[in-house]
């Protein structure tokens, strides 16, 4: 029973499982925290994860994936910035489309390029990020019983650590820069920084553009380095899942962090509980699933704790009130 | 001396309504000016253009002489301009630091800025009188803390003329005397202060000059020292075209509707109507005159059951009411109400006419047994109420939208009229409405006096209430100044609704 | 203020929907050439194989009879003002009902089991929706999450139920056990036991007459009931509506039930009706589609069954097109979807500025 619940691989299977949550989380974040509702991580995650594939077996280079697959996720992006800024849409009816269209296009174009249904061929490790070890910890994994717990920190794809390289720098752009200043101000009063001289436009834009990017990583990592290539609707509700991670951390940047750790590793031990049993009962993997949701309606509801969404969300700006 | 601010012929149309009709004006260097007028007058939308929130049509805007382009805040800004919004322009969750730097954060990093300002917020508060904690998160603030930190805000910036919109509509009184007080330091440091406002006891309490504004236009410029709260009152309201009601003496009976010791707390427990008590009689139209937002309408919301009072009771018909928070049941009991926001409340504007004609009716059964909704007996209510009431055009499959403000009103008017209601309480009855139909409401509404109704009427129009009234209870800050009966004059009720008692005048 | 001049009624529900629908299909065109396809070559294949035939028609009913339930899903919570994305959730949670009552009560005659297993999906919809309706109402919590969380948390629930309560003992694949007494005929059996006619293997049964007498209660309900007045007066002006005596909260919570009820009927549909059994994932994406079908058929019922024959035509179509051309995968489908809900949702307004601009300069 340990094993499953506290086996070193479970726990290095938690921090892989929990990096394109937190890559989406954080996408969210900047979006949300500008006041741009953000429905469409899933989409954006997806079409990413879809065009790295796709890219990485073309190019066999894990960068130009990357690239392109940032790329792809900005445009995604853009449309939901133009829909919700400049159309003042419902920027969840947008959200809602944006999924539909990646799901879509990726099959459609996966199908096409690739004949295989969908799906797009097996990575060569050639189209792999490289893996990063931690130096020293080669001989810290003989130590008895904490050794292979601390190894869990090493040995990861790149894009691991700088999923939590890119906690910190968010925590402290958004409380000690001119931009995070002006990003939170836009999304929680808009009319305030508008009568500041500031583009509310421009900053939502920029928000959008970063939630583009991040999602792009979230992506990346989800079909080049856990899975090795796209399945369809491969990204199976993680973008939902951040959001929920997102409301859980109260729109702040650690605690998404932790949020998503938490959800990765209710993952990671979903992975491992098939047919687990306490005693003759069987503990059906289903409700370990559904637990991160059930936790966010629980704590939506306001029976433990609160969470108070960036004021100005959701609502597109007009200069009348 | 060049004139701080210089407005040249500006002009400005928002669709239908003009804001601003030519408007000229002139602000000296080092004074107070105070710009006052009634609610829609353009007094916000002029200062909004100086800011540059909206442009102007045309026109031209001088600044210490030099003629200006200014395309947005930040043009107003760099020229030295700063404005304190009716709703303050400030960030909840941030604190005074944050706050006051937002904008001007001169660099990437906002860590020397947040250091430079927390000097120079110290320098002014000892400067103005006015402390602020630079830490605390300004939602957390009160009221008449959150204004001095727009105030901060604008002076940080470096604003040489400051534009406060309606800044004591928020303020306990002696919070608005502290804000005076501010204001006067800073005129004697060389600013330049415009105030606007519609309440004349600030316009005489403070500023050096006042400019009357009326339907978007200046009307009059004067030196405070030369003029008289009668004088301006008279110059806002305007003689508009006198109305006469033919009327006979009322007869009053029973009590009605009795308001015993009711006081409305808001959201921050500021008491917008306190301890208000009256009574309002069969066959008398009670009037209730003041100036707008001086409580006037969470009565009528606490009256309604829209809300319920903090404290006090409403009876009504002999029976408690004033905790029932229903409506519905008022209305069934015989409480019929004519909104005082036509559009937001009054009726639907996507709905069609005939929809907007049962509106708070809907529950009734002669328009559909049980659960049903007879839409030809709706149509049929409507129909026969816009005949009654000469709504025009008299077509119920109409938006409701999309009638005049004279019609919609009729169609609101007819609604609640048509329900014989032992009581019906009215709230501003006739803004926005043209003459003839105002004519007209004002005909209905002692025609139903004369059945031998109860009316409760609440208008900012003096004369309105003047012509309709018995009785008028002039209502200031959400208490009650005095009660005349209808023989009382202009002068002696603005008075009252600047205020000022009787004796103190 | 408002400033935006009123456009013609026919320009409002007629041309600017036609013109976001061609922006759609203009888009979706350019997605057939990113294939190399000939977008309009396709689009006939695709109309040919829904309405060319008997088989295609009974299809794109049988696919319409889902969309008319989630689409009147959306568009009554719509009315209230809330955004249900919950349907999908709803839908497949409703399973549960009619399975629980028609595997169980079986032993009842056809006429009394059916209408109860009816009656039962439509209820555990209602709840499904209901309660995300409460938590709006009494608690605050944002409806758009949480009936995205529902979606998720029915999602999982299901599995387990099917898995661990539905399965029959030594059947490998999850789902339940055929329902026997208590299914809905179709038209293929109707046409066979009572007309001896050959009628082609398709999906379709009565559930579609269903479908739309409740787009017509639906409609009595929302434009002819008290009850129905309210939830619009809600929806447009809660301001109002507390003015009239109308308490919103009772009402969202009743928008929410009614809402998530009509999901339900997916329920009847599939698992009475089609399937004769609970499967996994059943709803497949109908209530998705709900959203697409309701801002299409601008949330009156009328639009609304125009819109889910569209989208039957779209799906069956899209299926005769995966097999007419190898490599358009059905998902293109899914594609067309995305952008009608992009073109005709977020991005409605697009023409709007343009078309008043035209308008007022012809008035002048």
């Amino acid at each position: 029973m340990l094993d499953i619940f506290l086996s070193a691989e479970t726990l290095s299977s938690t921090i892989r499982m929990s990096v394109p949550l937190i890559f989406a989380c954080l996408a969210g974040l900047w979006s949300e925290r500008s006041g741009i509702v953000d429905i469409g991580l899933e989409g954006k995650m997806l079409a990413a994860a879809f065009t790295a594939a796709a890219a990485g077996a073309y190019f066999q280079s894990p960068w130009i994936a990357l690239l392109l697959a940032i790329g792809v996720s900005i445009l995604f992006s853009l449309v939901h910035g133009y829909a919700s800024i400049n159309q003042r849409g419902n920027q969840v009816v947008s959200g809602v489309a944006i999924n539909m269209l990646a799901a879509g296009l990726a099959v459609v174009l996966g199908n096409e390029w690739f004949k295989e249904g969908g799906r797009t061929p097996p990575l060569p490790p050639e189209a792999q990020f490289p893996i990063f070890h931690m130096p020293g910890f080669d001989a810290v994994q003989s130590i008895p019983l904490v050794g292979p717990y601390i190894n869990i920190l090493s040995g990861h794809s790149v894009l691991v650590y700088l999923a939590f390289l890119l906690v910190p720098l968010t925590a402290w752009a958004l409380a000690k820069t001119r931009f995070g200043l002006r990003l939170r101000a836009v999304g929680e009063n808009p009319h305030a920084v508008d009568t500041a001289g500031i583009s509310v436009a421009k900053l939502r834009y920029q928000a959008v553009i970063i939630a583009g990017i991040l999602c792009g990583f979230a992506g990346t990592y989800l079909s080049v380095a856990l899975q090795g290539s796209f399945v369809r609707d491969m990204s199976a509700g993680r973008g939902f899942m951040a959001l929920a991670a997102l409301i859980f951390a109260n729109w702040r940047a650690w605690p998404s962090m932790w949020a998503c750790l938490l959800f990765g590793y209710l993952q990671a031990v979903g992975l491992r509980m098939q047919g687990f049993k306490i005693g003759d009962v069987e503990i059906p993997v289903q409700f370990i699933n559904m637990l991160p949701y059930v936790m966010t309606v629980v704590l939506l509801a306001g029976f433990i704790g609160k969470s108070i969404p960036p004021r100005a969300s959701g609502i597109p700006y007009t200069k009348d009130r | 001396m060049t004139p701080a601010i210089e407005l040249i012929h500006i002009d400005k149309r928002f669709g239908a309504v003009h804001a601003n009709k030519d408007v000229s004006l002139s602000i000296g260097q080092g004074s107070i000016h105070g710009i006052i007028g009634e609610n829609g007058a353009g007094k916000s939308t002029l200062m909004s253009i100086l800011f540059g929130f909206y442009a102007a049509d045309s026109g031209e805007i001088k600044v210490r002489g030099k003629p200006i382009k200014i395309k947005s805040s930040s043009d107003a800004i760099a020229h030295g301009i700063g404005m304190v919004h009716q709703h303050f322009m400030l960030v909840d969750p941030f604190t005074v630091l944050e706050n006051v730097v937002l904008g001007v954060e001169g660099g990437a990093l906002i860590g020397p800025a947040l250091t430079k300002a927390r000097s120079e917020l110290k320098r002014l508060a000892e400067e103005y009188e006015m402390d602020v904690e630079p830490d605390a998160i300004v939602g957390e603030l009160p009221v008449g803390l959150q204004q001095r930190v727009e105030i901060l805000k604008a002076l940080y910036k470096g604003a040489e003329v400051l534009i406060l919109d309606e800044p004591t509509g928020v303020l306990t009184p002696d919070e608005a005397d502290h804000l005076f007080r501010i204001l006067g330091t800073l005129r004697d440091q060389g600013k330049t202060v415009i105030l606007i406002t519609h309440k004349l006891r600030e316009i005489m309490a403070i500023t050096d000059h006042v400019s009357v504004m009326r339907r978007g236009e200046v009307v009059a410029n004067l030196e405070t020292k030369n003029t008289s709260v009668g004088e301006l009152a008279e110059a806002m309201v305007g003689r508009s075209v006198l109305l006469h009601v033919e009327k006979s003496k009322a007869s009053p009976g029973d009590v009605v509707l009795e308001v015993k010791n009711v006081t409305w707390r808001d959201r921050k427990n500021i008491a917008r109507v306190d301890d208000v008590s009256f009574t309002v009689r069969r066959g008398e139209i009670v009037g209730i005159a003041g100036v707008s937002g001086n409580g006037q309408s969470e009565l009528l919301d606490c009256i309604a059951g829209i809300t319920t009072p903090s404290t006090g009771d409403i009876i009504f018909e002999g029976k408690s009411i004033g905790h029932l928070g229903d409506p519905r049941h008022l209305r069934q009991e015989g409480l019929a109400h004519v909104p005082e926001d036509r559009q937001h409340r009054g009726l639907i504007t996507a709905f069609d006419a005939s929809e907007s004609a049962i509106l708070g009716w809907q529950f009734e059964d002669e328009l559909g047994k049980g659960f049903r909704l007879n839409r030809d007996l709706v149509i049929a209510n409507c129909k026969k109420e816009m005949q009654d009431f000469d709504v025009r055009p008299s077509d119920p499959l109409l938006r409701s939208g999309k009638f005049s403000g004279g019609n919609q009103q009729k169609i609101i008017l007819a609604r609640e009229m048509s329900s014989n209601p032992d009581l019906l309480i009215v709230g501003q009855p006739t803004r926005g409405v043209d003459i003839g139909a105002i004519e007209f409401i004002h005909k209905r509404l002692i025609a139903l006096r004369d059945q031998g109704k109860a009316i409760l009427l609440v208008s900012v129009e003096l004369d309105e209430i003047r012509s309709l009234s018995d009785r008028i209870i002039v209502m200031f800050a959400g208490r009650i100044m005095g009660e005349r009966d209808a023989n009382a004059t202009e002068r002696d009720i603005g008075l009252l609704m600047a205020g000022v008692q009787k004796d103190a005048a | 203020m408002s400033q935006r001049g009123d456009l013609p009624t026919w320009v409002d529900v007629g041309l600017i929907p036609l013109l976001n629908l061609l922006l759609a299909l203009a888009a979706a065109s350019v997605v057939f050439l990113l294939i190399n396809e000939n977008p309009i070559e396709c689009l006939g294949i695709m109309i040919k194989g829904a309405v060319g035939s008997l088989k295609g028609w009974s299809y794109l009913l049988y696919y319409a009879t889902n969309f008319i339930f989630t689409g009147l899903c959306v568009a009554v919570a719509f009315h209230a003002g809330l955004f249900n994305i919950g349907g999908e959730g709803q839908a497949y949670f409703a399973g549960l009902g009619a399975a629980i009552v028609g595997l169980n009560l079986e032993f009842l005659p056809w006429p009394i089991v059916i209408p109860l297993s009816i009656i039962a999906s439509v209820l555990f919809g209602a709840f499904w929706g209901l309660v995300p309706g409460y938590l709006q109402a009494k608690r605050g919590s944002h409806i758009v999450i949480t009936t995205i969380m529902f979606n998720f948390i029915a999602s999982s629930l299901m599995v387990y139920l099917i898995n661990y309560w539905f399965r029959p003992i030594g059947k490998m694949a999850v789902e339940s056990r055929e329902v026997t007494g208590a299914y809905i005929l179709s038209f293929r059996e109707i046409a066979r036991q009572f007309f001896d006619y050959k009628y082609p293997a398709s999906p379709l049964n009565l559930t579609v007459f269903l479908a739309f007498f409740v787009a017509w209660a639906v409609w009595y309900f929302l434009w002819r009931t008290k009850l129905g007045y309210e939830i619009r007066a809600v929806g447009l002006n809660q301001d109002a509506a507390v003015y009239a005596g109308i308490k919103p909260q009772r009402i969202i919570m009743i928008a929410m039930a009614v809402s998530g009820g009509l999901a339900g009927l997916v329920a009847v549909n599939e698992v009475l009706g089609a399937q004769h059994r609970l499967l996994l994932e059943y709803v497949q994406g109908a209530g998705f589609v709900g959203i697409a079908v309701a801002l299409m058929g601008r949330n009156h019922p009328i639009g609304i069954v125009l819109a889910a024959m569209l989208f039957g035509l779209l799906y069956q179509g899209g299926t005769e097109l995966s097999f007419a051309k190898q490599h358009i995968n059905r998902d293109m489908v899914v594609v067309i979807q995305g952008l009608i809900i992009l073109f005709m949702g977020a991005l409605e307004n697009a023409f709007r500025p343009y078309l008043t601009a035209l308008f007022f300069k012809a008035d002048d």
